[in-house]
């Protein structure tokens, strides 16, 4: 059990956390790591890339439809996909009704109770873009995910994001055994991005464990439900990926107790690096063709 | 034996003073405020009331929940209340107020049946929208002769955002119009019950009186229709207030809500006058239909013949006078069994004292009871009662009452163990913490399974339950084993 490690990727929505982690992870597969993704976003959309699926059918629909989840196999709910990758999706209501936290939850400890964790090298989990509220921070608590990546890019938003995550990592970090592994960068190509990245990861007193560079083999490898990994084994990509693989690997134990800034430290940071001008407050909410 | 005024107050203040000192700096400083002794010619009592019970202690009070589904909703006899969510609200306030109906249970009235959506883990996850639709079905299918159905929401409700409006609307529409009433009663909002029973009477406002279902019926007026307010029929209370009206030459059209039907809350707006007897629960409606319909609103309190009397006078001084000749007729008439009662247990309940704590009117309204039988109430409090029923309990209680707000389980003993009365008047939580300590005790909100207490003949069985407590010859049997 000792040699089970769990962790979790996090970002703002849209950042490409999905992506980064199942290349992360085929990459790790291909190092031989006996793989359990358990993706906590109501949209299910996890696991595609592994399982070249639109969306499995989710441990909370095969539940509804069975009556509860006390009446669901684990063999039900779990697929295999590219190179062994064992396969969950919580899955959980449409958007605007019910409750998505209860869902990931009641998930988890289904998985829990059922084994899903034995015989793993790596658990990982992968929550849609906010913690909105505590059924989402589930993977965090205590004895789940050792370490999280947040993954970001130089823009504004994603930096306020992974700001507002290292928040909640440190809450649990305290009670629990959660640490932050270390940022990822997804390039956007926004001005001085590998600098500001560096930057707020010193701030978060972290470290930016990988820069990956914008590539558009991953758009092609994603319009087949594929990694860049399985898809273009031998590009530059994919060893972009591996790169983090061998990076997340041997960070075990290496994850800190992050140390979050205000929203002023966020904006002096984008100040200092030139690439927001000192806010003239006489400005501040006027439009362009006003100014 | 006898104290003056001065030193009883000077007792009560060092009473409050000393049960305090248990409670830590921030407690005790809340706590005072809820604590006093009555000053006559002040305008209220002078304590704090609807604040949050702090943690910790044991507040006796419920949720909004218990106040829309418990108190206003559940009576109204030939609608189905359906309590939506987790199956344990509707289980343990089954049918626990005893509100006394006449009809076919489970085919034209459902007061005693429990109906629940008993949500599971996947309605929390993907909402009960769809469940409550099918729940509404199977009513509709099983039960024919239902006149409306209404909602009563659950904590999980307000917190996954189910729509239950747009369903209710929906299955209204689909039954061609049926009364279908959502409720926004979670428990968690508010304070205390309190806040359950505005909700309700603004539920009954927005989709009884307002809404689209409200179905027209032949209904021919008279000068004397009025509506009985805030009678919740507890072992038959509001039979017995009824015939007293009605022997007054008034027509009551409508019961709120003992024993009372949807048609009677629908026709309410066409009454003469409203007559409110729990002011706490249902001040909100009356108000309401004053302003909207112009229809004024009368408190009185049916507790004890001087009371009633009272209110008799003051209910006919509304009205021509035949019925105010009407209503002398009445107390004359009962006047010589008021006195046959009084003699008989007079006698052995004079200067016995009472402490009270109930919920919305009685501990004011019931002081008259007591007095007639020549008892006095020296201590009494609100489970969730608010600044202005403090203030109407300044014409009922006596210079140097204790008063005693959203008391505290530790509180309410200590009290007792200090003031020794010999009778304490309360629920059934605290009933068996003070027969334990040997002081006789009646359920106050239940009447003990007993009543009628409203009326002329409630009187004369509130009296025969006083004595029963009180001159019991338990009291003189009980012996601590410890004590040869």
């Amino acid at each position: 059990m000792s040699s089970l490690r769990q962790i979790a990727f996090y970002g703002k929505g849209g950042i490409g956390k999905s992506t980064t982690s199942q290349n992360t992870l085929a990459a790790l597969a291909e190092m031989g790591q006996k793989i359990l993704i358990v993706g906590c976003d109501p949209k299910a959309d996890s696991t595609r890339l592994i399982l070249h699926a639109k969306a499995q059918d989710t441990i909370l629909s095969l539940a509804a439809e069975a009556g509860s989840v006390e009446d669901l196999e684990l063999e039900d709910v779990m697929k295999i996909g590219f190179r062994d990758i064992r396969c969950v999706e919580s899955g959980g209501p449409e958007p605007g009704v019910g409750c998505a936290g209860r869902g990931v939850i009641t998930s988890i400890n289904f998985l829990e109770e059922n084994g899903a964790y034995e015989g793993v090298d790596y658990v990982s989990y992968d929550v849609l873009g906010d913690v909105v509220c505590g059924g989402f921070a589930m993977p965090i608590r205590e004895n789940k995910a050792q370490e999280i990546y947040i993954v970001m890019s130089g823009e504004m938003m994603a930096m306020y994001a992974a700001n507002n995550i290292s928040k909640g990592i440190l809450k649990y970090a305290n009670s629990g055994g959660v640490r932050l592994g270390g940022l990822v960068c997804n390039e956007r190509k926004t001005d001085k991005e590998l600098e500001l990245a560096e930057s707020l990861a010193k701030k978060l007193g972290t470290t930016l464990i990988h820069f990956v560079p914008r590539d558009n083999i991953v758009q092609h490898a994603e319009l087949r439900r594929m990694t860049v990994i399985e898809y273009a084994p031998d590009s530059a990509q994919a060893g972009q990926y591996r790169m983090l693989a061998e990076k997340v690997h041997a960070n075990k134990g290496q994850g800190i107790i992050p140390t979050p800034i205000t929203m002023d430290e966020l904006e002096d940071l984008l100040m200092e690096h030139g690439v927001m001008a000192q806010v003239d407050e006489s400005q501040v909410g006027k439009a362009a063709t006003a100014a | 034996m006898s104290m003056t005024v001065d030193e009883k107050k000077a007792q009560n203040a060092a009473l409050i003073a000393e049960v305090l000192k248990a409670y830590p700096e921030k407690t005790a400083k809340k706590r005072a405020k809820h604590l006093n002794v009555h000053e006559e010619g002040k305008p209220d009592c002078g304590v704090k009331s609807n604040i949050k019970s702090l943690p910790g202690v044991m507040t006796i009070r419920g949720c909004a929940y218990a106040g829309s589904k418990g108190v206003v909703w559940g009576p109204i006899k030939d609608m189905i209340h359906i309590s939506h969510g987790p199956v344990g609200c509707g289980q343990y306030s089954w049918a626990a107020r005893r509100n006394y109906y006449i009809g076919v249970t489970g085919v034209d009235t459902f007061v005693t049946m429990q109906f629940t959506s008993d949500f599971q883990e996947k309605d929390i996850v993907f909402g009960g929208d769809k469940k409550l639709e099918v729940i509404m079905d199977e009513i509709q299918q099983l039960f024919p002769l239902n006149k409306g159905i209404s909602v009563q929401s659950e904590c999980p409700i307000g917190l996954i955002g189910d729509d239950i409006e747009a369903v209710s609307k929906k299955k209204s529409k689909e039954y061609g119009g049926h009364t279908i009433v959502p409720v926004r009663c979670e428990g968690f909002r508010g304070v205390s019950q309190s806040l359950g029973h505005h909700i309700a009477n603004d539920a009954i406002r927005d989709w009884v009186f307002e809404g689209t279902t409200k179905k027209e019926r032949e209904f021919v007026s008279t000068p004397y229709d009025v509506a009985i307010i805030g009678d919740y029929n507890i072992g038959g209370d509001a039979w017995s207030s009824r015939i007293l009206l009605e022997e007054m030459g008034l027509r009551v059209i409508a019961q709120w809500s003992g024993d009372g039907t949807i048609a009677e809350l629908e026709n309410t707006p066409k009454a003469k006058l409203n007559v409110l007897h729990c002011y706490r629960s249902m001040n909100y409606i009356s108000r309401h239909m004053e302003e909207k319909y112009g229809i004024p609103w009368v408190e009185y309190n049916f507790f004890g013949p001087s009371k009633i009397e009272e209110s008799l006078r003051e209910i006919a001084s509304h009205f021509d006078d035949r019925i105010k000749e009407n209503a002398e007729k009445v107390i004359a008439k009962y006047k010589p069994l008021m006195q046959a009662v009084i003699d008989k247990y007079r006698p052995r309940l004079e200067g016995k004292k009472v402490m009270l704590f109930v919920g919305g009117l009685r501990p004011r309204h019931v002081i008259g009871a007591y007095e007639d039988l020549g008892m006095e109430v020296v201590g009494t409090g609100y489970e969730f009662g608010h600044n202005d029923d403090y203030q109407r309990t300044t014409h009922y209680v006596k210079d140097g009452t204790l008063i005693y707000d959203d008391v505290t389980g530790y509180e309410f003993e200590k009290f007792v163990e200090k003031v020794k009365p010999d009778l304490v008047g309360s629920g059934i939580k605290e009933k068996y913490v003070f027969q334990k300590m040997g002081v006789p005790f009646r359920q106050m909100h239940s009447w003990d399974y007993s009543g009628p207490y409203h009326g002329y003949d409630g009187f004369a069985i509130f009296a025969r339950d006083m004595d029963m407590a009180i001159s019991s010859p338990i009291w003189g049997l009980s012996r601590a084993p410890w004590k040869k």
